[in-house]
């Protein structure tokens, strides 16, 4: 069984460490296409979230009998399989949603974030945990997508879920509505993220390594500044290879 | 013939894949590092679609839709061009080495590329005959592979920028292809056809 410990560690992967967008930089067809507003960017990441979480538990619990020859291709028929029933709710219960999300609900399909999962957890471990990164995974893809879209609206249109915002006197930027514009506001939130992550780092290096005896020695001292620096190559490699990771 | 032309023109500069639709972002991302291997991979996409427009419209069509079954066409599309895929891969392997080669690490990579199953369900969905959806396939592809190699050779260049920190890799790629886009959308006024 899991303990609640490992559960709250995967609901920080999922949103903030390992954020499938910001970090892991998966799935960005739909992060640009669909974020012109908020209320897009969250029909698009609940419908993402269903089929992460549903086809997450199929292949958790087919794990042992998909011949792993053929893995992708089991994966990607029960992923459609999925996707094709989100797809007819979406058209029968929110027709609205449906036409402003147009082609790219049936494109989660190939959306690398849900392939991705089932490749890397779901067909390593059990049924449980599976289903609860797909949950988590599916928050961090959607909550990417709500901020995206919010800055997107609020500068582009305005609006935050179709209220205005501002007085008559204000022009929205439509810069900001546009593919230009949606490259652009990705580009600076995953510099952000970035930021911050590298000041996390920074904070967690500096912070003073405990001396058990009061007298430390000059030798010591002169000591730990290169201690600290094999550190950081050690987690510059690591951001390294994740990159490379994604970029396969 | 010449709204064929039309039509081909303003999927590839118009409606780039790329820049204003947002198809094929992520190979559009992890490929265009250089000139030529974004060469390669645009020439196995082109390939790929092409040939994918052309065998799911008549599926489509004389398939799914008489039996009612159109609502299951994503499902249907995307094993149709994964067993494509596949096949290219097998038939260039045995039949046309030297190609193989120079596309082979390519061609997996493009069943889970958006470029092919949307302009797969895009054809579907415009009401193109066959003519036209094999017409859209190739130009969808060819703008593709425009925007990609044009993109390549920016990212050369970028390569000896020296951005904030925060700004390497990623970021400073989306803001430079959010220029390329401003310069797409220039073509955006334009109405063909």
């Amino acid at each position: 069984m899991i303990s609640t410990k490992d559960i709250a560690n995967q609901f920080k992967e999922g949103i903030i460490t390992k954020n499938p967008v910001l970090v892991q930089l998966l799935g960005m067809c739909p992060t640009l296409a669909v974020t012109t507003s908020a209320t897009n960017a969250i029909g698009m990441g609940i419908a993402a979230t269903c089929v992460l979480i549903c086809s997450n538990v199929f292949i958790s619990l087919l794990r042992k009998l998909i011949p792993n020859q053929v893995r992708i291709a089991a994966y990607i028929v029960i992923i459609a399989g999925f996707v094709s029933a989100v797809e007819l709710l979406i058209k029968a219960y929110f027709p609205a949603l449906d036409k402003s999300l147009g082609l790219f609900i049936p494109l989660i399909v190939v959306n690398c974030i849900i392939l991705a999962r089932a490749e890397a957890f779901a067909s390593k471990n059990p049924v449980l945990p599976s289903a609860i990164d797909g949950l988590t995974m599916g928050l961090g893809f959607t909550l990417a997508l709500l901020a995206i879209g919010s800055i997107r609206e609020i500068l582009g249109s305005g609006s935050i879920f179709g209220i205005q915002l501002f007085g008559d006197s204000f022009r929205p930027i439509m810069f900001f509505i546009l593919p230009a514009g949606a490259f652009m506001t990705l580009g600076f939130v995953i510099a952000i993220v970035q930021f911050a992550c590298g000041k996390a780092e920074q904070k967690e290096l500096n912070k003073p390594i405990p001396v058990p005896a009061v007298k430390a020695e000059v030798e010591e001292v002169t000591e730990e500044p290169a201690e600290e620096e094999t550190v950081m190559e050690d987690s510059e490699i690591a951001t390294q290879s994740d990159e490379s990771e994604v970029q396969a | 013939m010449i709204e064929l032309f039309l039509l081909m023109l303003s999927t590839v500069l118009v409606e780039n894949f790329i820049f204003s639709r947002f198809y094929g972002i992520c190979p559009f991302l992890g490929v265009s590092e250089k000139p030529d291997t974004a060469l390669g991979m645009g020439c196995a996409v082109m390939f790929v679609i092409t040939l994918s427009s052309a065998v799911t419209w008549p599926v489509y069509h004389f398939i799914l839709e008489p039996f009612g079954l159109a609502y299951m066409k994503t499902i249907a599309f995307i094993l149709i061009i994964a067993a494509l895929v596949q096949f290219i891969e097998l038939f260039l392997r045995k039949f046309i080495p030297a190609l193989y080669t120079a596309l082979g690490i390519y061609l997996p990579l493009i069943t889970t590329n958006c470029a092919v199953l949307s302009s797969a369900l895009l054809n579907i969905e415009r009401g193109h005959d066959f003519m036209y959806s094999v017409a859209f396939g190739f130009s969808a592809a060819l703008g593709f592979t425009m925007a990609i190699v044009i993109f390549a050779g920016v990212r050369m260049r970028l390569e000896f920028a020296d951005p904030p920190k925060a700004f390497r890799g990623m970021p400073l790629t989306l803001i430079t292809a959010a220029l390329a886009a401003m310069a797409f959308a220039g073509f955006s006024g334009v109405k063909l056809g």
